[in-house]
Formats: structure tokens, C-alpha cells, sequence
């Protein structure tokens, strides 16, 4: 009865905010992200690739015929050897945001920092979602520079200015850009609260990131072969079973991502029907759509990617909450 | 008037089956300094943990500062320094930043932040080195900052987990000095420690921890009491009849034990400082007095005598 008593007199919810000290943390963390030279070799990688694939891509275009969405064809013009800027981001993409979180947590544990900032009036909550965020918009300050570097070069070496539309569609491409970071971002930031070595939620992170980039399609058919009849009578049994086939692909976020790029930056792709993504390169039917159709194309795929951040970010969050800060 | 500043009744830290903390009672007053002692692995920073609300008790009480920590954490830590053992500092970034970061983490100001800082730091004596990175700092400089980086919040109450580890005597000697300081200011300080005898000095009351369990609690002296039957130990030399001596300090009004240690060497335990008297008795019973001496209450002495006695009884 006693102990009822004394519940009741205090409030049973938790006191103040959970943003108390976001800020500090964000600073910080967006601090070290920016000086550091992890993230200064990560730097110079991907504008070097961005200035080669480019410049590439831009004698693709003086040489080719083509007159409409130059600007967004720097981004998806591949001129043998390299091949085109969203290709390399298919994977640098990942890399950088698994190489900004996959020591976030595990770090302050190793470090011993942990008990001394969470011994300050702030919540846990602040440190974790600080730490996403700075990572998040650590990102989108690189992929920004990067994106206007490549509008720059692309006014210099087109002599055109772009258009709005194209410049609209751009920063789509940019945003997707970012939440497909944030997912790897999220996912490393976990290992890392699962993972008390730095170095193993590094591996694990990366080899969640290939099982998705290499090996989901071959799981892919394999699934899909399982649900093969003996023998295909019917188109509709084909057309059910690439359909399948799809859409397992989707769970992959690399899938995602690159079917969204392309509705993005191709505006003549009209459709992520089956005929997706072996043939688009040769797509060429029809006129373009309007950007408010592509998007309405994609926006599964954003939703999707979005909403798999956030959940990552929801199940690192549950963990860290019940993490007991004693080593 | 004395002011309750931690107040724990009954509480209780499970691991799993492992009992961490064992119905603790504890209470300490404003302006103490007390010292929460025993071995490794006792339960003294699981206890530190929860009064800081950073670990939530499995049953039981805390009251700090008249608030709970577990319901109202950012209250709490607002008003408790934490220093925690083997402290870590962001080592890229220079003493000062790792000041600033903490001093925003607790919503400090922004204009009264690089005057707290260089205030902090001229205290604990790094305003030398305020902007070199802590990477190269040594153990004791570290230390140091630990306690800047307590001091910055201007706390009531500091919790320190085993401030001295891992510093030579001299550096602990110093570091212990800047504790007493503190007391002056009237700020109530909690030191959890297995190095009784540096302890010791800088404590009004301790307490001493056995597997999760405050075995013992009270000043030294009176743990001495307590444990040792006898809270003064007087050494004296004389020369003489050796029996009559012997038998002259045996019935000294206070004495509890009298024994002859060495040739002319005895040993007296006794509840008050009987010195004089005891130079009264031996001049007396026709002896020599060359030497007198009284032992300060040791700690260590204490800690041995009371486990052993813990080992041989039931408890164990």
C-alpha cells in the first residue's frame, strides 16, 4: 500500500523532452563527421568518380544525337570503360553510410564516453537520433555538393542551362539519394549497438549490403523455381511467375533504389512493368511522362525506403533503450 | 539541520538469478562526504548507476536530491556530477571542446559557457593544456578533467566511482585534496573505492559493501569500535618489571586489551585516548616510559578483521 502511495506522488511518465540536448549532439557528431578522414577519404572517392564518370558522360552526349534531359543524362550516360554515375552510386552510397555509423554506439561503450554523457540531463533518445541525423545530413550535404558539381560541369561542358523540369527531377533523384542512405545508415548504426566490436558490425553491415547486391537475385530464382510448374502452359502462369519474381527483387533495397533512379532520370521509362530493368536501355517508346507521373510511379519505392529507415532505426532504438550501461 | 540528500530504502539490483544489490538502506546528509567501500564486483557502481537513474532498481526506494531517479532522470542529472571510473574523453578533441560538448549537453548558457570552462579548468590546473586533445593527456590529467567535467554543472552532489584508481600516491594525495576542497563548498560527495586507507582520509562516514550488501556503516572511528572492540590502539615503550606494567595497563579505566607485543613493546586498545593515563600507570608500576604512540584507526585493519570474522561465522 505504502509503495502504491509513493508511486502515485511522482508523475509516471518520463519528465522533459526527449529532444533536451539533440542539438549539442547533432553538432558535435556533424563536427566529427565533417573533419574526419574517414569521411575526407570518402570525399575525394566519390568526386573523383563523379568528375570521371561526367566528364564521360559528357562526350557521350556531344557525340550522340540526343537533345532533350541532357543534364539528366550525365547522370546515366555510361561511356565505356566507366560506367555511369548512378551505377557507382549503387554502391558508394552504401559505403559511406555504413562507414559513418557502423562505430556509433559501439564506440562510446569502447571509448567509455557513454556513461559520462548519458550522466548529463539528457535522454538516450537524443544521443541516438543526434547521432542518425548527423549522419543523415552529413549525407545530404556530400550528395548535394556532388549533385551541384556535376550541374556545374554540366552547364560548363553542355552550354545550355537546365531546365526546370530537369532540375525538379534532379533533386528527387537527390532525395532518394539520401533515404537510401539513411537505410544502410540505420542498419549499421543497429550492428553497431548489437555488436560491441566496431570492427564486427562493420563486416556485418557489409555483408548484409552484398547479400543484397549479389546474392538476393540468385535467392531470388531459386525461389522462384520452387514455385515453377513442371511445365509453363499458360502466359498468365509466366506472367504470375515474373511478377513474383519482381516483386521478391523489391525487398532488395538496391532494387529500389535503382528502379526509382531510373523512373527518376529517364523520363521516357514509362512503366516498371515486367519489362523491367534488363530492357530499359532500350525503351525507347513513346514520349516522356511528367515528372508528377513518375513519381507517382515510384512512390511505393519511396514509402519503401523510407519507411525500412525507419523501421532499422526503431529496432536499434528498442535495443539501445534496454542496453545496460555498465561495460 | 541536516538535509537528506540520498535516500535508498530496501533497494534491490537482480541480474538474472545474480543478487547485485541486497535491500540497501542508505542514507547520507547534505554536505557529507562518504565513502561507499568494498572489494570488486560488491554492487558499488551498480548502486552509483541507479541513483543516477542510469540503471533502473529491480525493487525498492531511491530518493537523490528528494527527486526519483528513474521517473525524474533529467532533473536529477541537472544537479548530480558523475564521475565515473575510467573515464573516457572524445581523445580527437581538445580538454576544452570535451568541456563545451558537456556544458551544452546540459543546456548551459551559451555566453556563460567559455567562462565556466576557463573557470573549471584554471580550478583543476589545466589551463595549460586547455587546447591540446586529450589524446595525449596522461592518467592523472585525465582525472583531472573528469573532475572539471563534473564541476562545469555545478553540482550538489558528486558521485565519484573509484576516483583513485590508477594514479600514484602523489597524484591520488592531490587529487583527494581537491575533494576536501569541495566539501568546503557544502557539496554532498559519494566516493565508491576499494582503496581504503586513501579513502580514508577524505571521508566522514563510510560504508562497507559485501556482496550487494552494506555490511557496516558509521565513522571510522566508530567502525573501529565496532569491529575492533577498541577505536584507540597506543603503543608504548618501557622498561621495567614487565608484569607489573602489564598488569597496570590492564586495569586502566578504558582499556578493553593490554598485551606485550615485544620485549618492552605494549599494545593497548582502548575506547578513549588514554595516553596519559597509561604514562601515569607505567611511571607507577616503576617502569620506564620511552616511547608513546598512538595508531590511527585504519581501515584495512578493520576490512581484514571484519571479513575474517564473516568467514568464520554463519554468514559465510
Amino acid at each position: 500500500m505504502a509503495r502504491l502511495h509513493e508511486r502515485e506522488r511522482t508523475p509516471r511518465e518520463r519528465e522533459g523532452s526527449p529532444w533536451t540536448g539533440l542539438g549539442a549532439v547533432l553538432a558535435k557528431e556533424m563536427a566529427d563527421h565533417l573533419t574526419s578522414a574517414r569521411m575526407f577519404i570518402l570525399e575525394i572517392l566519390i568526386v573523383l568518380t563523379a568528375v570521371g564518370t561526367v566528364y564521360a558522360a559528357l562526350q557521350g552526349i556531344r557525340s550522340g544525337g540526343q537533345t532533350k534531359f541532357l543534364f539528366l543524362r550525365l547522370f546515366t550516360t555510361a561511356r565505356e570503360p566507366l560506367p555511369a554515375f548512378i551505377g557507382f552510386l549503387g554502391f558508394l552510397v552504401p559505403l559511406i553510410a555504413i562507414a559513418m555509423a557502423f562505430d556509433a554506439i559501439n564506440d562510446e561503450f569502447n571509448r567509455r564516453t557513454i556513461s559520462r554523457v548519458l550522466a548529463q540531463p539528457i535522454y538516450r533518445d537524443a544521443l541516438l537520433m543526434g547521432k542518425f541525423l548527423a549522419g543523415l545530413f552529413t549525407l545530404a550535404v556530400v550528395f548535394s555538393a556532388i549533385w551541384l558539381l556535376i550541374f556545374g560541369l554540366g552547364i560548363l561542358g553542355l552550354g545550355v542551362p537546365p531546365t526546370g523540369e530537369e532540375t525538379a527531377r534532379a533533386l528527387w533523384f537527390l532525395l532518394v539519394t539520401i533515404f537510401y542512405g539513411g537505410i544502410w545508415m540505420s542498419l549499421a548504426m543497429t550492428y553497431s549497438i548489437i555488436f560491441r566490436s566496431p570492427a564486427t558490425a562493420a563486416l556485418a553491415s557489409i555483408a548484409t549490403w552484398l547479400f543484397f547486391t549479389v546474392f538476393w537475385d540468385m535467392v531470388v530464382g531459386l525461389v522462384v523455381r520452387l514455385f515453377q510448374p513442371a511445365q509453363v502452359f499458360s502466359l498468365e502462369q509466366a506472367l504470375q511467375l515474373a511478377q513474383l519474381e519482381l516483386n521478391l527483387a523489391r525487398f532488395s533495397p538496391n532494387t529500389l533504389f535503382a528502379e526509382a533512379t531510373i523512373i527518376l532520370l529517364r523520363p521516357s521509362v514509362r512503366s516498371l512493368g515486367i519489362v523491367l530493368p534488363i530492357q530499359l536501355d532500350r525503351a525507347l517508346l513513346g514520349s516522356p511522362l511528367p515528372l508528377s507521373q513518375s513519381l507517382v510511379l515510384i512512390w511505393p519505392h519511396l514509402t519503401g525506403l523510407i519507411a525500412v529507415t525507419i523501421l532499422l532505426f526503431v529496432v536499434g532504438y528498442v535495443l539501445f533503450q534496454r542496453r545496460e550501461i555498465r561495460a | 539541520m541536516s538535509e537528506t540528500v540520498i535516500e535508498t530504502r530496501n533497494l534491490t539490483k537482480k541480474y538474472g538469478d545474480f543478487v547485485a544489490v541486497d535491500n540497501l538502506n542508505l542514507r547520507i546528509q547534505k554536505g557529507e562526504v562518504f565513502g561507499l567501500l568494498g572489494p570488486n564486483g560488491a554492487g558499488k557502481t551498480t548502486t552509483l548507476l541507479m541513483l543516477l537513474g542510469l540503471s533502473e532498481p529491480t525493487a525498492g526506494e531511491v530518493r537523490v536530491l528528494g527527486l526519483d531517479p528513474a521517473r525524474q532522470p533529467l532533473s536529477v542529472k541537472a544537479r548530480v556530477g558523475y564521475l565515473p571510473d575510467q573515464i573516457g574523453f572524445y581523445d580527437d578533441l581538445t580538454a576544452r571542446e570535451n568541456l563545451i560538448y558537456i556544458a551544452k549537453l546540459n543546456g548551459i548558457p551559451r555566453h556563460e559557457i567559455p567562462g565556466r570552462v576557463d573557470d573549471v579548468l584554471a580550478r583543476v590546473g589545466l589551463s595549460d593544456v586547455a587546447d591540446h586533445r586529450v589524446r595525449t593527456f596522461s592518467r592523472g590529467m585525465r582525472q583531472r578533467l573528469g573532475l572539471a567535467d563534473v564541476l562545469i554543472k555545478r553540482p550538489q552532489l558528486i558521485i565519484m566511482d573509484e576516483p583513485t584508481q590508477g594514479l600514484d600516491p602523489e597524484l591520488a594525495q592531490q587529487f583527494l585534496r581537491m575533494i576536501r576542497d569541495l566539501k568546503e563548498e557544502e557539496i554532498t560527495i559519494l566516493i565508491s573505492s576499494h582503496l581504503l586507507d586513501q579513502v580514508q582520509a577524505v571521508c566522514d562516514r563510510v560504508g562497507l559493501f559485501h556482496r550487494g550488501r552494506m555490511v557496516l556503516e558509521g565513522t571510522v572511528p566508530e567502525l573501529g569500535r565496532k569491529v575492533l572492540g577498541g577505536a584507540y590502539r597506543i603503543r608504548l615503550r618501557a622498561r621495567g618489571k614487565e608484569d607489573a606494567i602489564l598488569e597496570a595497563l590492564q586495569s586502566l579505566p578504558g582499556a578493553v586489551r593490554a598485551q606485550r607485543a615485544a620485549s618492552d613493546l605494549y599494545e593497548i586498545e582502548a575506547e578513549s585516548d588514554v595516553r596519559s593515563e597509561a604514562a601515569a600507570a607505567v611511571v607507577k608500576a616503576g617502569g620506564k616510559l620511552f616511547a608513546l604512540d598512538i595508531e590511527a584507526q585504519n581501515l584495512n585493519d578493520i576490512y581484514a578483521r571484519y571479513f575474517e570474522e564473516v568467514k568464520h561465522g554463519p554468514v559465510a
